[in-house]
């Protein structure tokens, strides 16, 4: 295992970064036997790719349209064999701070050759970038959820979420369409959704763009409660005592 | 003068005498003068409205008739040196206020006097006037100098500088002859970054440094970015702030085509339209990440306060969002290239076209028709 080539994966969304990238990788195979597994122009492609090529390290840009780097360091965690993620950066000084403050590796572009080959002799010894430590780094908010799914990692685009349920060991993530599982804590998840996600229950957090109203209901012992209407789905869901003064703030917003 | 503003600093300036600024404030200045004269002459106020009107009837002819000549006489007041300027305003304020008199005295009875007393006023009016302006200037002068500071601060994003250095880098081996090519736009545009830039520059120096910028980055972004030209009647000869475009094509760049995959389009329109050279910069809004603004707005702020330390009320930029459009418009007074200035710039303008034409980069458009109409007639709209 010692002497399989280390398999890497470029990411960056301009083709000169990624071909440049290629010739530095080239100019290590000498002194560390590697090979490229493929390149992608942003972190969705990146994923997708690694369904069908599996990678040891996955160099990735930080800015790139539809997912940045950050999002994809999380994402490939639910990979079934996660692969090292290392940075790769023109310039952004706040970024850079968390990033030594957190020790997540990173290269600076222009990429000097001594420097890739020290952090690629590095990647055997090195475990995935963990979870909590993105949650540090600024710029990670993310534009998908990711579950696994037959050992794929399904991306679930936030604004397509209707509704997320805390259930036992799961959330249940709703979208118009269907249902999918996630292993999250649902008070992260309102942290970082907060602009788009509303609690209205315990256990629930529903996007404040699918509600369409609510409803007093009387239960069977004669109390009453609000239940919010949704769009795009049949299904209501219940208003805790706790949480009823958002049936105004809501309300109020909506008109 | 092109500018309301020198460069050295002279404790007496005259403001330009066509500008819509300098005439608005004289305009008001000498108004709410008369209003408090009225004020003192009369002691009942129920009576001030009445001789406030019997002051203007002397006041505002001799205004009119003032502000006509010397807006006539500009240009030649502009090189005469401060203190005879200073006289000739002098000169100018006693000969209309003699005619006005004239005028007046042999339509209606004039109180002994009158004369004098209009005259006297008219002088302190001016003098107070030729003050104000010489203040101004002073304490704009300090505050062009700091714009240009900004300027060399706020311009080129260091994001830009070392992806292009790294997109120069990718080309070194597959490309040398690119990569040469680059190299010369890099040099040639961080020249203009970091020179004195407090001098306005004809238009044609501008557009060429916006093409050095777009070659770069199409260098690396490909596909991505498409530039669309449209400079069939742009006056190639109007001057202009330096880098009062090549920032907003940074940002159209980093904020309109960068955040997408997909490729957008970057349109420059420039084009002269009755005294005024316009110029509309349009690129796709990209709403997401909701990151859009600051440092966009600091650009837009930046640019708008060297238009106004250089037009005053003349020079405007807006800015819009429609159909998902992201639009920029630019309005500035059309100033063409003066006979000294033309001799002072044109060594340095040959150069600098001569060597962008050696390395003109591929994939950028050919030089479009714009600045060979640079010498077009300045009253004559083109297209």
């Amino acid at each position: 295992m010692a002497d399989a080539p280390l398999r890497v994966l470029i990411v960056d969304d301009e083709a000169p970064a990624r071909r440049r990238l290629r010739e530095l990788l080239d100019d290590c195979t000498g002194a560390l036997p590697l090979v490229v597994v493929g390149e992608a122009a942003s972190g969705r492609e990146a994923l997708d790719l690694l369904h069908t090529v599996s990678a040891d390290l996955v160099l990735t840009d930080i800015k790139m349209p539809e997912m940045g780097g950050l999002e994809l360091a999380r994402h490939v965690l639910k990979l079934p064999q996660p692969p090292v993620v290392i940075f790769t950066t023109a310039h952004d000084e706040h970024a850079l701070q968390a990033f030594e403050v957190n020790a997540v590796d990173y290269l600076m572009k222009p990429v000097r050759v001594q420097r890739l080959l020290a952090a690629l002799e590095k990647v055997p010894r090195l475990k995935p970038v963990a979870g909590t430590k993105l949650d540090q780094l600024p710029g990670s908010a993310r534009r998908f959820l990711s579950v696994t799914e037959r050992s794929r990692v399904v991306l679930v685009p936030v604004e397509e979420i209707v509704y997320l349920k805390a259930e036992l060991k799961y959330i249940t993530i709703r979208t118009a369409q269907r249902e999918y599982l996630l292993e999250e804590s649902l008070t992260k998840l309102e942290e970082e959704f907060a602009q788009r996600l509303v609690r209205v229950h315990r256990n629930c957090l529903v996007a404040r763009d699918f509600i369409r109203g609510f409803e007093r209901r009387v239960g069977d012992g004669g109390d009453a409660h609000w239940e919010v209407l949704l769009k795009d789905v049949p299904e209501t869901l219940p208003v805790s005592r706790r949480q009823q003064s958002i049936v105004r703030e809501i309300g109020r917003e909506s008109q | 003068m092109e500018s309301i503003i020198r460069q050295n600093t002279i404790a007496l300036e005259l403001p330009d005498f066509r500008n819509l600024g300098t005439i608005l404030r004289i305009v008001l200045a000498v108004n709410v003068l008369t209003a408090v004269a009225a004020l003192v002459r009369e002691p009942q106020l129920a009576l001030w409205a009445a001789q406030w009107l019997d002051m203007s009837a002397a006041v505002e002819p001799h205004l009119i008739f003032q502000l006509a000549v010397l807006y006539a006489i500009a240009p030649w007041l502009a090189r005469q040196s401060p203190p005879t300027g200073a006289l000739v305003i002098a000169a100018l304020t006693v000969a209309v206020g003699i005619a006005v008199q004239a005028l007046i005295s042999s339509q209606i009875p004039r109180p002994p006097f009158a004369l004098l007393r209009h005259l006297l006023f008219a002088l302190g009016v001016a003098g107070v006037l030729v003050a104000y302006f010489a203040l101004r200037a002073k304490a704009l002068s300090p505050a062009i100098a700091e714009s240009r500071l900004q300027a060399l601060q706020a311009r080129i994003r260091p994001h830009f500088l070392f992806n292009s250095i790294n997109a120069v880098l990718s080309l070194i081996r597959s490309d040398p002859k690119q990569a040469e090519t680059a190299l010369v736009d890099m040099a040639d545009l961080f020249r203009v970054l970091m020179r004195d830039n407090r001098e306005l520059v004809p238009l044609t120096d501008e557009i060429e440094l916006c093409r050095q910028y777009l070659a770069l980055e199409k260098l690396r972004l490909t596909d991505r970015l498409n530039v669309e030209w449209h400079l069939n009647s742009m006056p190639g000869d109007a001057l202009v702030p330096p880098l009062v475009l090549q920032p907003l094509l940074e940002n159209a760049v980093y904020h309109g085509i960068e955040p997408s995959s997909a490729p957008g389009v970057v349109s420059i329109n420039i084009f002269y339209k009755g005294g005024e050279v316009h110029a509309i910069l349009r690129n796709p809004y990209q709403a997401v990440g909701g990151r859009h603004h600051a440092g966009n707005k600091m650009a837009l702020a930046n640019i708008r306060e060297r238009l106004k330390l250089h037009f005053d009320a003349e020079g405007s930029l807006e800015s819009r969002v429609r159909d998902a459009i992201y639009e920029v418009h630019i309005r500035m007074p059309y100033r063409s290239t003066k006979a000294a200035a033309r001799a002072k710039t044109a060594a340095a303008t040959d150069e600098r076209g001569r060597a962008s034409r050696d390395v003109a980069a591929p994939g950028t458009p050919a030089r479009a028709e714009g600045p060979a109409l640079a010498n077009g007639h300045p009253g004559t709209p083109h297209g």
